[in-house]
């Protein structure tokens, strides 16, 4: 089976009997921008070492636009790669570093020297091919980074958190360029972040992984608003997660501190199991408009973000956050106030309790 | 319950550190002091003590003396090529293991480590006989000929730069990210050759340096070895001069330290020229 123009099949890697990655599945389609989600140590960057030929499967194939590459070497692969930690050649200048690939490969000055032209264009560095690497901002080193890694026409390019070393506003700046310039050279790409927010941002598809798995795949908006497990549930945006009892499975309520909660669909499980109702904070309201469930509680704590405000609202044992949208005619709620909340059945989903 | 993702705010940096007090700063300069006192007096006297060779007079005819001396040039050319070529050696077989190690093979790295210092521990004489009993018998005769010593002599040289050389090149090699640049060539197509020329050599040049420097400077006067093997080098030849001449030998000193400082400034000028690519 294979359709893909990257298919990963069975991929395992173990280290001295220490599984890191197991059963990871996965076809790209050509043109794809596909993310690596998941906390520190779950396995994404040896996945993506193993597909730049890095490190090699303990079990599993590696497929590349019809070839198996399982074992090929890396310098074999035409695959540009994106480090962390840039990596770019501290003797060579920007343009030597972005040339580097095709020096290698022995092309004329020429054809280099048109085409370190080229991506300066594209990072719009267009003046810095004489600057050393350490003249740089790290914003801009990354872009070189990027630069040097497409200078080579690669078939596949790998970003492994390339935007983890930068500050916060360049790192939403070059975020946006990553995608502008993947769109525009329509490379297949596969990038690999902890960072949610990135994931969500850029991908036409993510994997979400955990201790080695893979947890789901799927768009932006399939993980973020239908997670398969509650870890994607839970990792992937901000959730509000309520112990519950299942009350009539066959129209969809649960019981919360002996009030009944409306859950949009039928429950997959039986009556009086233990279950956590999951919703996220956009969807619940201040007031009474917001839906036919209704809870009240006391304002824990409020927090000024900016565009939202986000309201912590104390259940008992539990608790609810909640997003509102700023405007400057809002009345702030005040921590310690009686509230009423409510949110709209279909705004809820139920899952084990684990 | 509430689960959130949002980034943790960061922790306070830790405080700024006080200026160093008066007092450490007035203990620095006096072990400066006397530590310039301990290098600059001896070379200063023995300067002195090289421009008394005409009576009453202070002057250099000790120097004229010396490069008169038919000798002296033919011992002290073939010390600096021996040198050198001792330094390239040990520079071939010493990147690209430290490289190696460094990469692949952390594990090993007291093991090379050891090994590069046994030089240090052997003494010369016991080193040389070794040598002599090992490579001057048949079937292998490497000491029948002045040439073929010669060879042995500057594989010597390079194993005796092991030390200085293996440790400048380790320092050098944390100092920069070995893993990433290799990676990062290697994903670009380029073979190991390739990134040794390319990627490491160039970015160990000051590291390199310092190694070289330190074995060109034992090299360049090595005495027990060299007579041993019967070699006609600067070491030997200054040994002679000690023996019968009086002010020679202070000025063949003070000739000797003035190439390696001018070395030593003339490579530095070069590094830092050089910025090519
Ligand atoms: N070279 C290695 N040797 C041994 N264990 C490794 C090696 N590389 C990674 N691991 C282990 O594999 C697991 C996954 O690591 P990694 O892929 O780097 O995670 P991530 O990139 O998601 O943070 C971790 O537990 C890590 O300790
Ligand atoms: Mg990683």
């Amino acid at each position: 089976m294979s359709g893909g123009f990257l298919t990963l099949e069975g991929v395992r890697k173990e280290f001295k009997g220490k599984l890191a990655v197991d059963r990871f599945d996965l076809e790209v389609a050509p043109g794809e921008f596909v993310s690596f989600l998941g906390p520190s140590g779950c396995g994404k960057t040896t996945t993506l070492r193993m597909v730049a030929g890095f490190e090699h499967p303990s079990a599993g194939t590696v497929r590349l636009a019809g070839k198996d590459v399982t074992f090929a070497k890396p310098n074999e692969r035409n695959i540009g790669m994106v480090f962390q930690s840039y990596a770019l050649f501290p003797n060579m200048t920007v343009a030597g570093n972005i040339g580097f690939g095709l020096r290698v490969r022995k092309e004329s000055a020429a054809a280099r020297e048109r085409r370190v032209a080229e991506l300066l264009e594209l990072i719009h560095l267009p003046d810095k091919g004489k600057s050393y690497p350490y003249e740089l901002s790290g914003g801009q080193q990354q872009r070189v980074a990027l630069a040097r890694a497409l200078a080579i026409r690669p078939q596949l390019l790998l970003l492994d958190e390339p935007l983890s070393a930068l500050d916060a506003k360049i790192r939403v700046e070059l975020r946006s360029e990553i995608r502008r310039i993947q769109r525009e050279l329509g490379i297949t790409t596969i990038y690999v972040t902890h960072d949610q927010e990135e994931a969500l941002s850029l991908s036409d598809r993510i994997v979400v992984m955990s201790a080695g798995q893979m947890e789901q795949v799927g768009t932006p908006f399939e993980i973020y608003n239908f997670p398969k497990t509650s870890f994607v549930a839970a990792f992937v945006g901000t959730l509000n997660q309520l112990h519950c009892t299942v009350a009539d499975a066959g129209s969809g309520a649960v019981a919360f501190n002996g009030q009944t909660i409306r859950v949009g669909s039928p429950i997959q499980f039986a009556k009086g199991t233990r279950v956590l109702m999951m919703l996220r904070p956009e969807e619940l309201h201040l007031g009474e408009e917001g839906g036919d469930n209704r809870l009240s509680g006391k304002v824990d704590t409020v927090t000024f973000l900016g565009g939202v405000v986000r309201v912590r609202v104390g259940l008992g044992d539990s608790n609810l956050t909640l997003d509102i949208l700023n405007e400057r005619t809002l009345r702030l709620p005040t921590v310690g106030e009686q509230q009423t909340l409510s949110f709209p059945p279909h705004a809820c989903w139920v899952m084990a309790e684990n | 319950m509430t689960i959130s993702t949002a980034p943790a705010p960061l922790a306070a940096g830790p405080p700024v550190s006080a200026a160093p007090a008066r007092g450490s700063r007035l203990w620095s300069w006096l072990a400066f002091l006397v530590v310039a006192l301990y290098f600059v007096l001896p070379l200063v006297a023995t300067f002195y003590w090289s421009l008394r060779a005409e009576k009453g007079v202070l002057g250099f005819e000790a120097y004229r003396k010396l490069f008169a001396d038919a000798n002296f040039l033919p011992a002290f050319s073939e010390s600096i090529v021996n040198a050198v070529l001792a330094i390239f050696l040990s520079l071939l077989i010493i990147v690209p293991t430290a490289y190696w190690v460094t990469l692949r093979l952390p594990g090993l790295r007291p093991v090379v480590e050891f090994i590069t210092l046994l030089p240090f521990v052997i003494p010369a004489v016991v080193l040389v006989f070794g040598l002599i009993r090992l490579y001057g018998r048949p079937p292998l005769l490497l000491t029948a000929t002045y040439g073929s010593s010669r060879v042995v002599l500057v594989c010597v040289y390079a194993a005796i730069s092991f030390p200085y050389m293996f440790r400048s090149v380790d320092n050098g090699l944390r100092a920069m990210d070995v893993r990433g640049l290799t990676e990062a060539a290697q994903g670009l197509g380029a073979g190991w050759g390739t990134i040794l020329r390319k990627v490491i050599f160039p970015n160990l040049r000051v590291a390199l340096l310092s190694g070289a420097l330190l074995t060109f400077a034992i090299v360049i006067g090595e005495l027990t070895i060299a007579l041993f093997m019967a070699q006609h080098t600067l070491g030997p030849y200054m040994a002679e001069l000690t023996r019968s001449k009086v002010y020679e030998p202070s000025a063949m000193a003070i000739v000797a330290f003035a190439i390696t400082w001018a070395a030593m400034g003339m490579i530095a000028y070069i590094s830092r020229e050089r910025k090519q690519m």
